[in-house]
């Protein structure tokens, strides 16, 4: 395996809805602010590969004019995910392993604002039994939840507690959406959203875009005082339907933190992406995170939840935490579909 | 047939073969900043193009940002001619919708006089006429039909000019 890092991160402000700027221009100032921070331009990469959404855009092949903020001529070597950017990112490391890049770009931008978003994630379900009735995420987020809290696996306390301790820790992060101080039982007197979710419980609907940059080896450290090292990088998909696996469990993040090697040392920093309390739990569950780990530092998916680049910002912040020595090992999570159906876990350490 | 129908007939063991399943999703727009400002211009019959900061090249019209530097334009803005060059055609013989002219028309790529980039229209001129080179210039709607929109245009026409000098358009081909 070739010695890969993260040695770049960048990103916009996680808004609820961004009135004039489109996508590229929501892109641009974030990887300009990429080439400050790491001197490499996005098309002098060696690949470059992004991760968004048409049906986000309302626009079939969307994610093309992404590329005006890349600066495509003369023209890149670029591939595209209809993914959140942390597979992008993904793809990007395989092509580095494979010898074809030494650095490598990998971005993510959503706006969901312009359209229904819990509707528009309808889509993703069966298209045959499931989708004809429209299900919307937060109903399907709350039939999970349902589940759980029935068998037990957790109370709504637990849950409530994620939202507090999340948008405690985001008070210091200016990128955060959501942020101050909640409480358990502030939350649980807010009504009901979808039973038994309350507003709190769920990820606000975000506008916005990341980038990382990857190097590696000797290209890592010539870019980066500190890279963050990549030590384990794996994603794994789980069926579709919902009766065919365990809801009360997130067998896939078991099984990527496994093979990602989280498990054989301390872990300062993890970062999740769930997008609502209880799969947060269900997630730190699977991660078997030591108690001293300390979770969703930047605030999480439930402080700022830029759909397609939410996943790219839970490696990024990891790293970046490396790179300013805050942290010397840390884990990072994204999930995709519904009721956590994907995951991806990505290990980074500061040596 | 509505939204639930199938083709197979409940409880005769016949597979069902359609399932009709609807989609609509609505949307709600913005233009961005940069298209806003163009369009708005162009409901007052002005067209406007944006210079790149690094090589200075005119985009008409503009999306705010040079697809090959990656850098945004800002707030400036140059105000272009409606007359430009025909820099290549195509002769059409096939319907399409929303186009105002009777078959065979003729397509063609302006390069607006001010311009870097290229405007793909529709010329309203005889078939054995058009050459690239060709001046032009806009046809619009009626004024009080002028909106935010592009197809204030209706066409271009050839004007009494001379030819423009092929090097002038040669790197637009």
């Amino acid at each position: 395996m070739r010695e890969v890092a993260v040695v770049g991160f960048t990103q916009s402000p996680s808004v609820r809805r961004e009135p004039d700027r489109n996508e590229v221009e929501i892109l641009i100032p974030v990887l300009q602010a990429l080439r400050e921070q790491t001197g490499l331009a996005g098309a002098e990469c060696d690949f470059i590969c992004s991760g968004s959404s048409d049906y986000l855009a309302g626009q079939s092949f969307a994610f093309v004019s992404g590329l005006d903020a890349v600066g495509a001529w003369p023209p890149v070597s670029e591939s595209h995910v209809e993914m959140d950017g942390a597979w992008a990112l993904y793809e990007a490391w395989v092509k580095i392993q494979m010898g074809y890049a030494d650095t490598a770009l990998a971005y993510g931008f959503g706006k969901p604002s312009m359209g229904d978003l819990p509707i528009t994630l309808a889509l993703q379900l069966d298209p045959y039994s499931v989708m004809p009735l429209w299900p919307d995420t937060i109903s399907v987020a709350g039939l999970q939840a349902r589940h759980c809290l029935e068998r037990g696996l957790f109370t709504a306390d637990e849950m409530a507690a994620v939202a507090v301790r999340d948008r405690g820790n985001a008070k210091t992060n200016p990128y955060a959406q959501v942020k101050g101080d909640f409480t358990v039982e502030g939350i649980l007197a807010e009504p009901f959203l979808v039973n038994p979710l309350r507003k709190s419980d769920c990820a606000p609907i975000s506008d916005g875009a990341s980038a990382i940059l990857l190097a590696a080896g000797d290209r890592a450290t010539q870019i980066c005082e500190r890279p963050a090292w990549i030590r384990g990088f794996e994603h794994i998909c789980e069926p579709m339907d919902f009766g065919v696996r365990d809801l009360g469990r997130s067998r896939g993040t078991e099984i990527a933190a496994e093979k990602a090697g989280v498990s054989s040392d301390k872990i300062d920093v993890a970062e999740l992406s769930a997008p609502f309390t209880h799969q947060s739990i269900l997630v730190e569950r699977a991660l078997g995170l030591p108690p001293e780990t300390r979770i969703n530092p930047s605030g999480g998916a439930l402080a700022g939840n830029p759909l397609m680049a939410v996943g790219l910002s839970r490696i990024g912040e990891c790293a970046a935490r490396i790179f300013r020595g805050e942290a010397d090992r840390a884990v990072a999570h994204a999930t995709s579909g519904p009721c956590l159906q994907q995951n991806l876990v990505c290990v980074l350490e500061g040596r | 047939m509505n939204a639930h129908d199938t083709s197979g007939t409940e409880g005769d063991g016949s597979p069902v073969t359609v399932l009709r399943a609807p989609i609509v999703l609505e949307y709600e727009y913005s233009a961005g900043q940069s298209a806003s400002r163009f369009l708005r211009a162009i409901a007052e019959g002005r067209l406007l193009g944006q210079r790149c900061p690094v090589d200075g090249r005119v985009y008409f019209p503009s999306r705010g940002s040079c697809p090959q530097h990656a850098v945004t334009f800002g707030d400036e803005v140059v105000e272009l001619s409606d007359k430009g060059t025909i820099v290549t055609f195509s002769i059409v013989r096939v319907p399409s919708k929303n186009i105002p002219l009777e078959l065979p028309y003729i397509t063609v790529n302006v390069l607006l006089d001010g311009a870097d980039t290229i405007l793909m229209h529709v010329l309203d001129a005889d078939l054995d006429d058009v050459h690239m080179g060709m001046r032009v210039q806009a046809v619009w709607k009626p004024r009080e039909e002028w909106t935010t929109s592009t197809e204030n245009i209706l066409f271009f026409r050839p004007i009494d000019e001379p030819d423009a000098d092929y090097d002038s358009y040669k790197e637009h081909i």
